[in-house]
Order: structure tokens, then sequence, then C-alpha cells
């Protein structure tokens, strides 16, 4: 395989400042000691990061993101576990289908999405609560974490599995002394990328979040309608941090370019 | 749990559709029924004193197809879709060749940058953006500076606004989906190429491009299906005039309050791209059925 030129490795720097550029601008702009708009020109401040404080509207909208992110990931795992093990351990008539089906809310605009669950939030008395959220996150979150559980499952060997029947083992035993621990770091990377999913879904949450329960992206695109000020540059910071931990977190546990690229075969 | 613990026949019939019960319930309470609700409120009446009325016809298709006011909305929809797909293939397709072939730490070390931003906020990343864009921006300033305008240009509230952060928030899907093809290439055959003579071009026109096409094809089928239904980049760079479909059904819905209308542009949103993702994929694993097998 040949080299790159100076043409391709000129290309490749445009690239990466084209992609940097504007994260990079934003973290720039969150530590201006000035009261409006500028890049730290005149030495860096943290008065942005602490006025987050000062708000309340975006620190509680940080732990319901929080909440709604933990619980949604948990719900969709418990969901996803049972699935995936029929998926990868059965041939069965549907089998394709039932993966097709499950994959299915990658296909449905997250615009749509929202439409729908308003309607239905508010047929059924749920609309604007915090419960409804949950509900909703965990179906867009559930073909993420399927996609890992499965990876994880296929990725194990069942004549292990075989080995405890063999020995006597019950089926509950088998599965939580041998498989469960067999596929938990594709579970707990499923789990990982659950939570980020929701941490970040603006699109549908903007339907269904009321002025009381509402994410931190939805506090965040609301306000950047109205102005941009330094303050909304610190909490994109802030959150451009936290996914930059996360994003470490899921290197050491499954591997970000197995996670992002997937193996080529699903 | 596993297929071992079964003995009886109807034991190991019946255990996968159990395990997969509960999922499958949940996807039927929490996103069939819902959809099935909007495409029946899509078939209502509103009024502005009556609110929703419980008819069934399709007034608001109707309304939709014969106003013209809807066709310049999904026209740009779709030319913004258009020009984020064409740019993302020709910025993302060669990026990822060029990743390819870059060596250890390197190569896992940029295709992080390139990936990475879809894991950060997409509105961390459009605030960006309006940052770089506006009036008084990077952009602006650094145009400015090397001479090459004499007044700051108008990006943001504008079509090209819209479609270099879209194209930003996107790119990476169709560098993902070009690596992947890559992948695929066996070196060997560039180096058979060479040996038997061909220049570095001819080389990356008849086997590099054609081995890569189908990813590209297939980036580009993800990257235009989501554009064409994005929502807060278009919302936030484009302003609240600068309407696309995503940005009208929102509208329609929280401000207009015309709920039955605006199930109606979900609808077209929804069927409009199942429609261009089914039939491109047809007609992809058709044309490239020995790439796919």
């Amino acid at each position: 395989m040949s080299h790159n030129g100076p043409a391709a490795l000129l290309f490749h720097a445009l690239f990466v400042v084209f992609i940097l550029a504007p994260i990079l601008i934003v973290c720039a702009v969150a530590f201006t000691p000035l009261g409006f708009l500028s890049l730290p020109t005149h030495g860096l401040s943290l008065r942005w990061f602490r006025a987050i404080g000062d708000n309340p509207e975006f620190v509680d909208a940080f732990w319901a993101s929080l909440w709604l992110g933990a619980l949604s990931a948990s719900i969709a795992v418990t969901f996803t576990i049972p699935c995936a093990l029929a998926i990868t351990r059965y041939r069965f008539p549907g089998r394709d289908a039932l993966v097709a089906f499950l994959q299915s809310p990658l296909m449905i605009p997250p615009v749509v999405l929202g439409i729908a669950f308003l309607r239905f939030f508010s047929e059924i008395g749920l609309s604007g609560t915090f419960l409804g959220l949950v509900l909703s996150h965990v179906v867009i979150v559930m073909p993420f974490s399927l996609r890992l559980v499965i990876a994880a499952a296929s990725g194990s060997d069942p004549r292990l599995e075989q080995a405890a029947v063999s020995l006597g083992a019950s089926a509950w035993r088998v599965f939580s002394r041998v498989t469960l621990p067999l596929i938990l770091p594709g579970v707990a990377s499923g789990w990982v990328l659950a939570f980020i999913t929701s941490f970040d879904e603006v699109t549908m949450t903007v339907f269904i979040a009321s002025p009381r329960t509402t994410t931190l992206p939805v506090r965040l695109f609301l306000y950047i309608q109205d102005n941009i000020d330094p303050l909304v540059a610190a909490v994109s910071a802030a959150l451009i941090f936290l996914t930059i931990a996360a994003m470490l977190l899921l290197d050491r546990l499954y591997g970000l370019e197995r996670l992002l690229v997937g193996r080529g075969r699903d | 749990m596993s297929a071992a613990t079964d003995t009886g026949r109807s034991g190991i019939l019946s255990t996968p559709y159990l395990l997969s019960a509960p999922a499958l319930l949940l996807y039927a309470v929490l996103l069939l029924v819902p959809l099935v609700a909007t495409a029946l409120l899509s078939l209502h009446s509103f009024g502005i004193y009556k609110g929703i009325e419980n008819v069934y016809n399709l007034a608001n298709y109707r309304d939709i197809f014969g106003d013209s006011y809807f066709y310049e909305i999904f026209g740009r929809t779709f030319r913004i879709a258009f020009l984020v797909t064409v740019l993302s293939a020709l910025i993302g397709a060669p990026e990822a060749y060029i990743l390819n072939r870059m060596r250890a730490p390197w190569r896992g070390i940029f295709l992080l940058v390139a990936l990475g931003p879809l894991l950060i906020s997409v509105i961390s990343r459009t605030l960006g953006w309006a940052l770089l864009l506006g009036s008084n921006g990077l952009v602006n300033q650094g145009l400015t500076a090397a001479g090459l305008i004499s007044e700051p240009l108008q990006f943001m509230y504008s079509e090209t606004g819209i479609v270099i952060a879209l194209t930003h928030v996107l790119i990476p899907l169709m560098v993902i989906s070009v690596w992947a093809s890559l992948q695929r290439l066996d070196p060997q055959i560039e180096n058979a190429a060479i040996s038997l003579g061909a220049g570095p071009l001819t080389v990356l026109r008849r086997i590099v491009l054609p081995q890569a096409m189908p990813g590209i094809l297939s980036g580009g089928i993800i990257v235009f299906a989501l554009s064409a239904s994005a929502f807060a980049t278009p919302a936030i760079i484009g302003g609240r005039r600068l309407k696309v479909a995503a940005t009208l059904a929102y509208d329609e819905f929280l401000n207009t309050l015309d709920w039955p209308l605006g199930a109606a542009i979900a609808v077209l949103l929804l069927v409009a791209n199942i429609l261009i993702i089914v039939g491109c994929n047809r007609l992809l694993e058709k044309r490239y059925a020995e790439v796919f097998r």
C-alpha cells in the first residue's frame, strides 16, 4: 500500500480543521473572561462555568438528563439481553424479521417519533411527565444496546454454557454464572452507548418535554433559539468534556473503533 | 437460557419467542400504537375554535399537496439533503481512503478525530457553527483578513449555513461507511495494478473507487435520510423563518397547534424516509450483489 502524498496530507489537515473547529471554538469561548461572546485572548476565566451553577434551570435539566439516560439505558439493556440471546443462540422462523423490527426505530425520523409520543402520551395522561420521557427514550436507545449485546453474545462460546449444563447447572445458574459474565463487557458498552444516545437526544424530546420536566439538550436548544451567549458555550463545553470522558471509558471497555465502525459483519 | 438447557422439541421452539416476547410487547405498545394513532390523527380535521374533530378524510394531505408554501419547504428540505449528501461523499470518501493508508498510531488517532464527534451533542456542534458563521464569526474575520471579501457573508439564516453545519454533523457516518468497505479491499490488488504499470490515478479510478462505491452509496443513503429529517441544526442555523420539513412539523404542533396537519407532515416524512432507505438499499444490493454476499 502506497503512502499518502503531500496533497492527501493537506486534504487531511483541512478535514481535521473542519471537524474540530466548531468543537474547539465552543470550548474556547466558554473560557472568556468578558461578558459577551469573544475568544479568550486576554486571559482565561471560569466565570461562565461558575455561572452555570447560578442557573438552576440548567442544573436541574442536567440531573434530569442524567437520570433519564441511566434509567432508559438500564431498562433497554434489561429487555435487550434475553432478546439478544434468543437471536444468537437459536434458529427460529421469523428471526430476521425480529431483528429488523427491533432495529426499526433507527429508520423513523425522531421528529415523527416526537409527534407520535406527544399525541400518545396526551391520550393516556402521561404528557409532560418524567415517566413519559423514560418510556420514549427506551424505544430509541433499544437498537443501540441490542446491536452491542448481540455482538457480545455471538462472540461468546456457547460450548461453555453446554459444559455448565452437563455439570448439572440450572438454566438461571447458567445464565447468571456463565453467560452474563461472558457478555458483560458488551452489555456494559451497550449501556454506555444507550446512555449517550439518550443524553444527547433533542429532536424527539423537544416535543414531549414540558417546562418542568426537560432535558439539558432541550433546555440548551430552546435557550439558543432566543440568544447565544457565553453561558450556553460554557454549558456546551461542559457537555463536550463529559462526552470525551465517556468516550475514553467506552474505549477502555469495548474499543471505540469497534463500537463506531462495527466489525463489518453486522 | 441456552439451547442446551432445552430437552423437549417444543421447548426449543418456544424458548426464543418467550425470550423476545417482553421486547416485542414493549415495541407493540410504545412504537406501533403511537405510530398508528399518528396516522389516524393525520386524517382528522382541525378548526381554530373547534379543535381536533374526529372525522376521517384526506383534507390535510390535499392541503399539503395543493399549497405552494409546503412545496417550497419540502423542496428546500430535499435540496439541502442532496447538497449535504454530495458534500459528505466528496469530502468523506477521500478522507476515509487517506485514513486507511495511514500507519499506527496515526490511523487510530485520526479515526477517533473523524468519528468521535458523532458522540458529541448535536446542539454543541451546531452552536460551534453558529459561533463560527456569525457575521462577526471567525470564518468571516478570516475571509476579510485574507482580502477575499469586503463585507461579511450571511451564513446564519441561510441554506448555505445549514448545509455546512449539517455536513459537519453527518460526515462521520459517510467516513464510517466508506471505511468499512475499504477494510474489505485487498491491498495486493492495488500492488498488482501498480506492477502492471498503472499510474496512481488509474489505480484510484479503476481499482479503489469501484470497490469503495457500495460504501459511498450506502453512506449516502444514511446521510440523505438523516439530513432530510434533521431538526436541531436547521432550527438553530436557519432561524425561525427558514423552515425545513421537520421544523415545519414542530411549528404546526407546538405553535399553530394544528396537530392533524402536523401529523400529516410527519406521516409524509416517515413514508418518504422509508421509501428512500428501503428503495435505495434494494437497488444497491441488486447492483452490488457480489459485494454484499
